[in-house]
């Protein structure tokens, strides 16, 4: 295959980026920009599509088709196109308030149908566009715009909802952390079923350092722990810390303290997403949250290939569709 | 040896020739009414009788039994000549409970025949039915209808006895007793029926045998009893020559649907969400997967519509459908479709509103709703069949409007036509002409940028589909520089825009027909009607016309934008009339689009027209007075004179 070889550049359309200055939004669009060359897909068979949002200006910014739809709906034009055109590498661009708000009935079914598209959440923890409201993942008691005496909504944890959902890929991942951001991109392009990664996403802007002890450098080792499959789960800067399970609760524990098989192993081709779902449950500042790819199973039937299948095998028994004889089939009468 | 089938006319009784039978048959929901129908109709078109028919049934799968609330009833019209609407009034009227006794009988004429199920009037039942004792007690009754008790309970029973089935499974054939009975009375064949009985019942033989058995006992019953002196015959109907076939509505949309997706070589999306009365399109569109159908069950109505906007981005040919309550939250996906100027189709088959209203009664209430229910200037082509069969047409129509237009269009069907069913001539698949669509590539020499939003002579912007090397381009709601599509806040370019995107479906008005007129061009009345009550119109505006008034009837297939000649149309009329099961809503867009004082025939009981009423309501607009007749032309008011006095 004599493929083009393309660069990051040439996926950057003609449009002038809108995003504020210091916007996590921008190291998202660099490193997707970054990834899709390395995928092989041909820029004309990638569409982005988004719902309505800051992140949702994404699809605006890439050289390739792309549709910035309606409020929360972005799953919903995306199933319309994939399962007509599985052809396409299909991306869904979201964020907290549209995948989870407005647009939470449709997060959960296209996740539940493993439709064969990636989507990418960017949780800034806050409504960005309309400047400033909590979101469905803004902290109990936050104070906002909208909520000046603190928010009183309980927050919404996207991944373990996504893992409830029947999700067959599910991952997180850091604007600030760009390699792992990159890698974890790459990871659910490959994945053959719905893949959702979530972004923790800085808006300078009116959310600033929500998340600043995962994004921040210095803190991130302490509060994160970055999942790799077949590893035993453990963090801190020294690397001393790590997970194990004791009853049915996870626990931090001293890897000094314990053997080294005490600690937990993590198994992201686990069908049981029991322990996918616990994982999902690690919160900020009581646990290290995980980074890195929580579930990732292959074998699932997508929802394109069952819909096309069920085509090709209905032609295959009844024969291509005749419009004459299905006119003239059934009781029919003669008027000379 | 095969057993005896009776045929049309095979009874040895007198028999009496008649233009035209309408008969309704009512019983409690779980009694069968509705295939009991449904067999009639078909057994009549096969007959070669003209056909219509008029569904009614609660909203309730099984409403509590033996209540008002819980009766089915199936109207049925058919005739030697060719009708438009299911019958006004009953010639006869079968029912198997006091419940629906009461709730029909006012339908039934003066000396029409009343047949009743004996064995459903009781104590019991008389409760349930909320009567204070048996209503055929009530002489009046039987002064005025000629009243037949059939104990068709106990004679299914005994004609099943020998099966050994159980009481319960033994009742549940008296429908099929009810059905022998009816087509011995208006002469009609066994056979089809019988096949049916052997297609739906093949795996379970006993229960096939059942059936049959009660289907020629209530045959049987109507030859030897009594009771029945006479049987009726319809002669065939003059029809256009040709093959036909019964159809409903909602088939015949979905089969009008795969006819454009065959004549376009596209592969047909269907995205819904199942709702009254839509959701047999799916039922039956689901079937047809070796035609390249893809029928997508949505997690709600607006998913639908969003998978169907992404099916069309793709270069699919996209529908969605619903009623009234799922289009209104399909509004802003439509508006988007509207934006992103790409062809789909929007079904609205709507029902009794507002709010959940009345989902299996029929209305025209949504017409504002799919012309104006959207937030900014979002005009969307809009058309409306006229019948059952209409639909098959119509579907075809609505697909060449949005793939030459680049253009969601919407199809107001109504629950009527949904479930009503008439004779449908059969194409000739050979004879139907190809739907041309392009897909643009890019220029190989070209190293112009591509323009997504270039417009031809009709203002349609290019269909460009993902996986075109060269075109990429992307798409949305925020508003767009024409030509380049880029996102642009200018307020120059927006006024242009919207005058723009109401231009091109203005200019839909000179591809399609002229407005036509059933009547003189000119004259006393004109009455305007639009969709599912055609048929009433139709019959109504002959019958005055028969009487000799000056009363012309046009019906309107585009609501939007509307005939070029519309208006010229309505100022040549002393008088516009137009009927609608809604508040007025036609008649509002004719009166501030064309400044014509319209008056409004408005009836909203979840009921379609009847012809009578219109023609009362016509004829209490006719003008009878000279002086307003000096103003029409000589010939016509000459003529009109002649009749007139014919008719006194």
């Amino acid at each position: 295959m004599n493929l083009p070889v393309l660069k990051a550049t040439d996926f950057a359309s003609d449009q002038d980026v809108r995003w504020c200055p210091g916007c996590g939004d921008y190291s998202i669009l660099a490193q997707m920009k970054k990834v899709l060359p390395e995928l092989g897909v041909p820029r004309e068979k990638t569409v982005f599509i988004s719902g309505i949002g800051c992140s949702s200006r994404f699809p605006y910014y890439m050289n390739t088709y792309g549709m910035h739809s309606i409020h929360g709906r972005a799953p919903t034009f995306a199933t319309g196109l994939k399962t007509t055109r599985p052809d396409l590498m299909v991306w869904v661009i979201t964020g907290d308030g549209d995948a989870l708000s407005i647009g939470g009935n449709h997060f959960i079914h296209v996740l539940r149908r493993n439709l064969d598209i990636n989507i990418v959440l960017f949780n800034n923890r806050i409504y960005g566009l309309t400047k400033g409201q909590y979101s469905p993942t803004s902290s109990e008691g936050q104070v906002t715009k909208s909520s000046p005496m603190g928010a009183i909504d309980h927050p919404l944890n996207p991944l373990s909802m996504a893992i409830a959902a029947e999700a067959t890929f599910v991952a997180r991942s850091l604007d600030a952390h760009v390699k792992h951001l990159g890698d974890t991109l790459k990871r659910a392009a490959e994945h053959k079923g719905t893949s959702l990664v979530e972004v923790y996403q800085n808006c300078n802007v009116f959310n600033d350092g929500a998340m600043a002890y995962a994004q921040s450098r210095d803190l991130r080792p302490e509060h994160t722990i970055e999942l790799e499959h077949g590893k035993p789960l453990i963090f801190g800067k020294d690397r001393d810390k790590g997970i194990r399970m004791v009853g049915n609760q996870l626990e931090i524990v001293k890897t000094a303290d314990v053997p080294a098989d005490d600690l937990l192993i993590h198994d992201e081709k686990s069908n049981d997403s029991t322990l996918h779902y616990m994982l999902s449950r690690m919160r900020y500042p009581e646990f290290p949250e995980p980074i890195g790819v929580f579930r990732a199973v292959q074998g699932v039937a997508t929802y394109n290939d069952q819909i096309n299948a069920q085509v090709t095998q209905a032609k295959q028994q009844k024969g291509e569709g005749s419009l004459q004889k299905l006119f003239e089939s059934g009781d029919t009468w003669q008027v000379a | 040896m095969s057993a005896f089938t009776p045929g049309p006319d095979s009874s040895a009784k007198q028999i009496e020739n008649v233009e035209g039978i309408t008969v309704r048959l009512a019983g409690d929901s779980g009694d069968g009414m509705q295939l009991l129908g449904t067999q009639l109709t078909n057994t009549s078109a096969l007959l070669g009788n003209d056909v219509a028919t008029f569904p009614d049934f609660p909203a309730e799968i099984r409403a509590p039994r033996g209540t008002r609330a819980g009766v089915s009833g199936f109207q049925v019209q058919f005739a030697a000549e060719e009708i438009f609407t299911p019958g006004d009034v009953l010639d006869a009227l079968v029912v198997m409970n006091p419940a629906a006794l009461v709730t029909n009988i006012g339908d039934l004429r003066p000396g029409g025949l009343l047949i009743v199920n004996e064995d459903g009037f009781n104590d019991k039942e008389y409760k349930l039915a909320k009567v204070s004792g048996n209503p055929l007690d009530d002489p009046r009754i039987r002064e005025r209808y000629r009243v037949t008790e059939v104990a068709m309970t106990r004679l299914t029973r005994d004609a099943v006895a020998e099966l050994g089935l159980g009481m319960k499974e033994a009742d549940r054939c008296k429908n099929f007793f009810a059905m022998g009975l009816v087509y011995w009375l208006f002469g009609r064949s066994l056979d089809p029926t019988l096949r049916f009985i052997a297609a739906k019942f093949g795996r379970k033989p006993d229960v096939a045998l059942a059936n049959e058995k009660a289907l020629r006992a209530g045959w049987a019953y109507g030859e030897t009893t009594e009771a029945f002196g006479t049987s009726y015959h319809v002669e065939p109907a003059q029809l256009k020559p040709g093959t036909y076939k019964n159809m409903m509505g909602n088939q015949a949309l979905a089969w009008g649907l795969l006819a454009a997706a065959q004549r376009s070589h596209k592969e047909l999306f269907y995205g819904t969400y199942p709702i009254t009365p839509a959701s047999d399109i799916l039922h039956e569109l689901s079937k047809y997967k070796n035609f390249g159908v893809r029928t997508f069950q949505a997690e709600d109505e607006i998913a639908a519509i969003g998978a169907t906007v992404g099916a069309a981005f793709g270069g699919t040919m996209a529908v969605t459908a619903s009623s009234g309550p799922g289009i209104a939250l399909k509004a802003e996906a439509m508006g988007l479709g509207m934006m992103l100027e790409l062809p789909m189709i929007v079904i609205d088959v709507q029902r009794g509103g507002p709010s959940t209203g009345l989902p299996t009664k029929t209305e025209q209430s949504d017409l504002l709703q799919v012309l104006y229910g959207r937030n900014g200037e979002s005009p969307l082509p809009v058309l409306a069949p006229q019948s059952p069969a209409d639909c098959f047409d119509i579907a075809q129509e609505a697909w060449e409007i949005a793939v030459e237009s680049m253009v969601p269009v919407v199809i107001l069907s109504d629950g009527y036509i949904a479930n009503g069913s008439e004779p449908w001539k059969i194409p000739n698949v050979q004879d139907m002409k190809p739907i041309e669509i392009a897909h643009p590539t890019a220029a190989e020499d070209s190293d112009k940028p591509f323009l997504p939003y270039a417009r031809d002579e009709k203002l349609a912007r290019p269909w460009a589909i993902p996986g075109t090397e060269g075109l990429m381009h992307r798409v949305g709601g925020l508003e767009k520089e024409d030509g380049t599509g880029n996102v642009s806040y200018d307020p120059e370019n927006h006024q242009h825009m919207v005058h723009t995107r109401q231009r091109k479906v203005d200019l839909i008005a000179e591809r399609i027909p002229p407005q036509k007129v059933m009547g003189p061009p000119s004259g006393d009345i004109l009455v305007v009607s639009w969709g599912g009550t055609y048929g009433a119109c139709h019959t109504a505006v002959r019958r005055c016309q028969s009487q000799g008034m000056s009363v012309a009837h046009a019906h309107i297939r585009y609501l939007h934008p509307f005939p070029a000649n519309l208006g010229e149309l309505l100022s040549s009329y002393r008088t516009v009339l137009v009927p609608e099961l809604n508040m007025g809503q036609l008649r509002m867009l004719l009166r501030s689009k064309y400044l014509v004082d319209c008056i409004g025939i408005n009836k909203i009981k979840g009921k379609p027209f009847t012809v009578s009423e219109l023609v009362e309501q016509i004829s209490a607009h006719a003008c009878h007075d000279h002086n307003c007749r000096e103003e029409e032309s000589q010939e016509d008011a000459c003529e009109d004179g002649i009749m007139q006095s014919k008719a006194g």
